[in-house]
């Protein structure tokens, strides 16, 4: 176990690095000077120049890209063109708020469509069953900001329970866990959270199915297990598939929040990236895709690691 | 036999039902008796209704879809009548089963003393270390090496023998007074096979348990049982003791299946060697089930089932031409 954790650590270093280019060239290829939105109009030749010096834009792409890096490795992501604050201090707190409502979404997305998966598994082909199909496929077809406006409209303009946008009183670095800001996270996390639901709710069902119809689940019976008993090896046997499914869910909830975000005006990585691109802003873009790759990363890392602590057959 | 004496286990008029598209009559009145510490034979063609037959011992059938009837008594307990709490204290501690594919029988992310042990703590409410203890007793009981090791292992760590040994460990582990087992070395190697089956007989014996064998090979019916008991289409067609089914066979299939066996080759000969297929089992049989197949038939074979006649004392053969034992 441990050899297999050291060789899925150094795994990591080599996908990091893939990964570094990748942002760092994609921002490039895009079209556009990134000065041109902060500079007036008639700025003369020579400040542009000071500009593109300060920022590091005369050096040749490699060399960029290596002094990024080697500053990005130290948490140092350079300084937001747009606000002239430092991108690691903007970053950090997007991220508070992008993690807190993708892993909302997701603890609400897991628990509602375990539920729904092993009802529908265990009640397969019946009224149950197709009750909760109904609700999976729901779930992942419906479009989000759709559903994020139906849901302002209902819950914060119709029946004035909740507050439609935004993350609560004072800025967004003001977070606290009590009632007044987290009412502002409900709607959106409930929005963000029927693809991961719907998921894992067709996730479950098939597994909870299949394994349902396999033999030693007679065996568990015949050696004399109650319902419940066999429910927990039910459980077991499906964890691993189920938390592979939704470490990946968590992970494109990280990355894709941007409609979400933007519709709740909620101040995450979401919104960053909407407001890096629209002004150019190539520093923070750059850092802003970078984290959120890691994060992606990272989060396959840990499922990855946990699938093996549960599922002995996968154990190398 | 004295007046009193009672079986350890009677089956009377069992019938099984599967309800779908189609119905599938898979068992159609199927009587037996076992007494403590005999072991039973049952032997047929596939599809007979073997494992059904086992199953429904234990109320393994899926319960929406299976319609059973009839009288399943084990020791005390009235098994189709018992409620889901005493049907689970009844499984596993009054009658175990062994299946014939241990690596599916095993749950896969489970180590065995795991297994094992949940099963023991299920049945004699004792602790965690104890039933893990009587797991360790019960590995070297079967003669897995190095016991202490195996406990820790996961059922795909293990050969197929090895793990057949573990099921057996798991399902004698609460000492059932019967042990039902589904063709338990059919998928196994021939070595081994013996190996499990020699092993199987000593248990049996040591702990005095009564036993039905599931099986497709004449060769194991006949070296485990002290009975045997011939099924076809649903229907037990032919119950005796070992001697009286192999040397006076008197049903016309029982005897097509001796004949299709080789003299001094009997183990692992396969029950297939009679012309002709099994009924289609959609519908109720109305009589001899064996008549398309059958050379001896007689016009009034299909007008109704045979009735069992008693051919000889305690061999019973349901044919219209078995003849009664005159006393
Ligand atoms: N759960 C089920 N649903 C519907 N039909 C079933 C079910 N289980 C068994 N059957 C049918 O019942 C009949 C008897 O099956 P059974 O498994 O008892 O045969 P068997 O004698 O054990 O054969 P084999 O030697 O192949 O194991 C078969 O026709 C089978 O298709
Ligand atoms: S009852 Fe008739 S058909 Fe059936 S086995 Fe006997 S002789 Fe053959
Ligand atoms: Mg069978």
């Amino acid at each position: 176990m441990l050899v297999y954790l050291i060789r899925r650590l150094l795994y990591v270093v080599p996908i990091a690095l893939a990964v570094s280019v990748v942002c760092f060239s994609l921002v490039h290829i895009a079209p556009g000077d990134p000065l041109v939105s902060i500079l007036p109009p008639d700025a003369s030749l020579q400040l542009v120049e000071q500009m593109r010096k300060s920022y590091g834009f005369d050096q040749p792409i490699p060399v960029q890209f290596g002094i990024w890096l080697g500053k990005a490795i130290q948490g140092d992501f350079g300084t937001s063109i747009a606000t002239s604050r430092p991108v690691s201090q903007e970053i950090y707190k997007a991220v508070g708020n992008t993690l807190m409502l993708a892993m909302a979404a997701t603890l609400i997305g897991f628990t509602l469509g375990c539920f729904f998966g092993f009802v529908a598994g265990y009640f397969r082909d019946t009224w149950i069953d197709r009750v909760a199909v109904t609700v999976s496929i729901l779930g992942v077809s419906v479009p989000h900001y759709w559903l994020g406006m139906v849901l302002v409209i209902v819950f914060a303009v119709l029946l004035p329970w909740l507050p439609p946008t935004g993350a609560g009183p004072g800025s967004s670095a003001d977070w606290a866990w009590d009632w007044a800001h987290m009412q502002y996270l409900i709607l959106p996390a409930v929005t963000m959270s029927v693809i991961p639901m719907g998921i894992v709710t067709r996730t479950v069902r098939a597994l909870v199915g299949d394994i349902l119809s396999q033999e030693f689940v007679d065996a568990l019976r015949a050696k004399g297990l109650t319902d419940w008993g066999v429910f927990q090896h039910v459980v077991k046997n499906a964890a691993p598939t189920a938390l592979t499914v939704i470490g990946l869910q968590l992970g494109y909830l990280l990355g894709g929040s941007i409609l979400i975000e933007t519709v709740f005006s909620w101040p995450g990585t979401g919104s960053l990236l909407n407001a890096a691109i629209f002004q150019r802003d190539l520093p923070l873009l750059q850092g802003t895709i970078l984290v959120l790759a890691m994060f992606f990363v990272v989060l396959n890392l840990l499922v990855d690691v946990a699938q093996t602590a549960i599922d002995p057959r996968i154990r190398r | 036999m004295t007046a009193t004496h009672r079986p350890l286990v009677e089956v009377k008029d069992l019938h099984v039902r599967f309800r779908g598209e189609r119905n599938v009559h898979a068992v159609n009145g199927v009587d037996f008796a076992l007494d403590r510490g005999e072991v039973l034979g049952i032997l047929g063609e596939s599809g007979s209704g073997k494992s059904v037959t086992l199953k429904a011992l234990l109320r393994l059938l899926p319960e929406k879809r299976t319609v059973i009837s009839g009288q399943i008594r084990v020791g005390n307990e009235d098994v189709l009548a018992l409620e889901p709490e005493a049907l689970a204290d009844f499984r596993g501690k009054t009658a175990s089963m062994i299946f014939q594919e241990p690596m599916l029988a095993l749950d896969p992310v489970y180590t065995i003393g795991w297994q094992i042990a949940e099963a023991v703590e299920r049945h004699e409410k004792c602790g965690r270390d104890a039933a893990r203890q009587r797991a360790l007793e019960m590995l070297e009981r079967v003669r897995i090496p190095s016991p202490a090791r195996r406990l820790d292992a996961y059922p795909h760590e293990m050969s197929g023998g090895m793990r057949q040994r573990a099921m057996i460990a798991l399902a004698l582990a609460c000492k059932p007074q019967v042990l039902l087992a589904d063709e338990p070395t059919t998928a196994l190697d021939a070595t081994v096979q013996i190996q499990i089956l020699l092993l199987l007989r000593e248990l049996q014996r040591e702990l005095g348990m009564a036993a039905i064998f599931v099986t497709h090979d004449i060769g194991v019916a006949v070296e485990v049982s002290d009975r045997i008991a011939v099924m076809y289409a649903g229907r037990i067609v032919e119950t005796g003791k070992v001697a009286d089914i192999v040397r006076r066979p008197s049903h016309p299939y029982t005897r097509g299946l001796l004949a299709s066996t080789v003299h001094g080759a009997m183990r692992g000969k396969r029950l297939d060697a009679i012309p002709g297929a099994p009924p289609s089992l959609n519908e109720a049989p109305s009589g001899c089930s064996f008549a398309p197949r059958c050379k001896e038939v007689l016009p009034e074979c299909s007008q109704s089932l045979p009735q069992a006649v008693t051919v000889s004392p305690a061999h019973l053969s349901r044919c219209v031409r078995s003849t009664p034992v005159t006393a």
